[in-house]
């Protein structure tokens, strides 16, 4: 793991041998660099940013192009660029049923999620009883399941329950994953909390059952927000369950929908990328809304569990 | 009565007296303790219903021979009972030393293993070396920000295809190659440029996070610790190895075991690039895919089997990096 090799602790010698190559930046929090690290920053950064930046910017350059094999020769395109794909993928494509298909899925997995975890996320914050050590023990394994663990047999018991095909099928799928993320997540976020909150709450002669909805419940906002729109996003963008499960091809939600531009048969890359291009913009849209708290939500859990 | 303890008092455990009997102990615990199990209940409902029994019911299809001929199933209006039978631990040893093991289970541990180590270091560090460039005061590095953050703010659904038209035989990436002369790979047909292409799309995808959550530690370091290294005549890099790396352990610890579990799990990538086309690059969480649900017929009991290996291989390493980490902050207090 070279990757962690880096922050084992070093006894704190006194010396570097000589001759260490320069730092590569000033480490110094804020620091102003001088004129020359400044522009080697500047540098940097451009080209991480263009690298960051090209593959996206390409696929709706691309998205322009009318005809299918137009990404071969990305050249021509400029003599006929065009927003007839987008038209095309409007009008006479499932990009609606698509699109109710993904925001029902996602919504539905959304609200369960929170509405479930949100009382656990409190339990687990605040109060210790037995079993709690292996309470979160398994909160944190469910995270790491990997989808192979749970497809197959997911498989078959929808199928007895004939729920295959089935937006509920799919939204209970995504909730063996979300419950306990927003559980994990809103428990980082109720140990924000000053405990002296329940505190008065209790002395002001509310039950814990009070005290989470009338005092907790309403600070939680900003932590519910981060946890649901995690769980949306994450539902919104899963591939495995969604492609097994979704079989008819008005009920595929955008993950899967946008593989059915490219067949054995025909690649519709115009198309493709123009879809990819208008399901991107409202997401990526939404998600820079909120990424702030999102980051710190999602490191917050982590190893202080 | 009051069953929220508060850690602000610290615990309520060992009650005064003599041990009650075990009745009384449980009803005593019972009121003392109720609400919160009335507030994990839900959860623990679902679990039990969405993880446990599937979990279970998975591991009872491992010890059987279940493909998609012999299991239950309705064809127009009959309904044929499943016929696959028990057959003990039989998976597994197949798995791990049968006929041809090594190219069926080994040869994609190995691969899975060699992909998780170089993308979490590429991640780690590429995403480290950019905060570090953030965390300078530079013009306009909030845009700098923002447009690093976009492969995270876009779906991977969406981004993978965008890679997929660049890397295609003939697409802008091998263009481009071929104008300065250097050799053109073929990207997504050749096993070692569909490995060497997916770790390159996923560390793509995988860096901001890093960058978003490293950076967010290193602002959160006291900067009268870098003062204090001033005037002690640190050089840069004695800050950064001294200062800023161990300001930074709690979140790297964090994000390198999410990153682990992540990259580990990772299906989007290799599945939309490569579809079922590559077998050799598949990565374990992706051939057990294959083996369920991209073949004729279905092995429904073998792709089982590769799931609970995942997941015992999973809670090995986390349980063994958590230790790991809890000695080395023992070693440091001390």
């Amino acid at each position: 793991m070279s990757a962690m090799t880096v922050e084992k602790p070093e006894p704190t010698g006194p010396t570097d041998p000589p001759g260490t190559p320069a730092p590569p930046r000033p480490a110094g929090r804020g620091g102003r660099p001088g004129r020359t690290a400044a522009l080697a920053s500047h540098g940097v950064l451009t080209v991480a940013s263009l690298i960051a930046l090209f593959p996206i910017a390409w696929l709706f350059f691309l998205s322009l192009g009318p005809d299918k094999d137009d990404y071969l020769h990305p050249g021509r395109i400029w003599d006929k660029m065009t927003f007839d794909n987008y038209s095309f993928v409007l009008q006479h494509t499932n990009f609606f049923d698509w699109m109710r298909s993904s925001l029902i899925v996602s919504l539905g997995t959304t609200v369960i999620g929170v509405l479930v975890a949100a009382t656990t996320g409190y339990a687990v914050s605040r109060m210790r009883f037995p079993g709690y050590r292996k309470f979160m023990w398994v909160l944190l394994v469910t995270q790491m399941f990997p989808i192979a663990v749970l497809i197959v047999p997911m498989y078959q018991i929808l199928s007895d329950l004939q729920l295959i095909d089935n937006y509920l099928g799919l939204i209970l799928v995504y909730c063996s994953t979300a419950v306990p993320y927003c559980a994990w997540l809103l428990k980082g976020y109720f140990d924000t909390i000053p405990f002296e909150i329940d505190e008065a709450g209790r002395v002001d002669g509310l039950t814990p059952f009070g005290t989470f909805a009338r005092l907790i419940l309403p600070l939680a906002k900003p932590g519910l927000a981060v946890a649901a729109f995690y769980s949306f996003i994450t539902a919104f963008g899963e591939v495995a369950f969604a492609s097994t499960f979704m079989l008819s091809d008005t009920k595929y939600t955008f993950a899967v929908g946008l593989q059915s531009f490219v067949s054995e048969h025909d690649a519709q890359r115009n198309l493709m990328a123009a879809t990819a291009v208008l399901v991107a913009i409202p997401v990526s849209a939404f998600f820079y809304l909120v990424q702030k708290n999102l980051v710190a939500g999602l490191t917050a859990g982590g190893t202080k569990g | 009565m009051t069953v929220a303890i508060d850690r602000a008092t610290g615990k309520r455990r060992g009650e005064p007296g003599q041990r009650p009997g075990r009745l009384d102990r449980l009803r005593h615990a019972y009121q003392k303790y109720w609400y919160a199990y009335a507030m994990i209940a839900p959860v623990a409902v679902v679990l039990g219903g969405l993880v446990l029994y599937p979990l279970v019911r998975g591991l009872y299809l491992t010890l059987t021979d279940a493909n998609s001929l012999n299991s239950a199933r309705t064809i127009g209006v009959n309904h044929i009972d499943a016929t696959y039978k028990f057959i003990g631990l039989d998976n597994y040893a197949d798995i791990l030393w049968g006929d041809t093991a090594y190219d069926r289970f080994w040869s994609h541990f190995i691969w899975t293993i060699v992909w998780t180590v170089c993308c979490v270091a590429l991640h780690y560090c590429i995403g480290l070396g950019l905060a570090l460039l953030l965390n300078q005061k530079l013009r306009g590095r909030t845009f700098y920000r923002l447009i690093l953050v976009l492969p995270w703010a876009v779906p991977t659904f969406v981004t993978v295809f965008g890679w997929r038209f660049m890397l295609a035989d003939g697409g802008i990436i091998n263009s481009m190659l071929d104008a300065v002369h250097l050799p053109t790979p073929l990207w997504l047909e050749d096993t070692f440029w569909q490995r060497f292409a997916a770790i390159m799309v996923n560390t793509w995808c995988g860096v901001p996070f890093m960058m978003v959550s490293l950076l967010g530690g290193l602002q959160s370091i006291d900067s009268t610790l870098y003062e204090a290294a001033d005037m002690d005549g640190a050089s840069p890099w004695q800050k950064f190895w001294y200062v800023t790396l161990p300001g930074l352990r709690s979140v790297s610890s964090t994000v390198v075991l999410l990153g682990v579990i992540w990259t580990f799990n990772q299906f989007a990538v290799i599945f939309l690039l490569f579809g079922t086309t590559a077998p050799d690059a598949q990565i374990l969480v992706t051939w057990a895919y294959y083996l369920g649900f991209g073949q004729q017929p279905r092995d429904f009991a073998q792709s089982a089997a590769y799931g609970m290996l995942l997941l015992a291989i999973l809670v090995v390493f986390t349980s063994f990096y958590r230790r790991w980490l809890n000695r080395n902050e023992q070693q440091l207090a001390n």
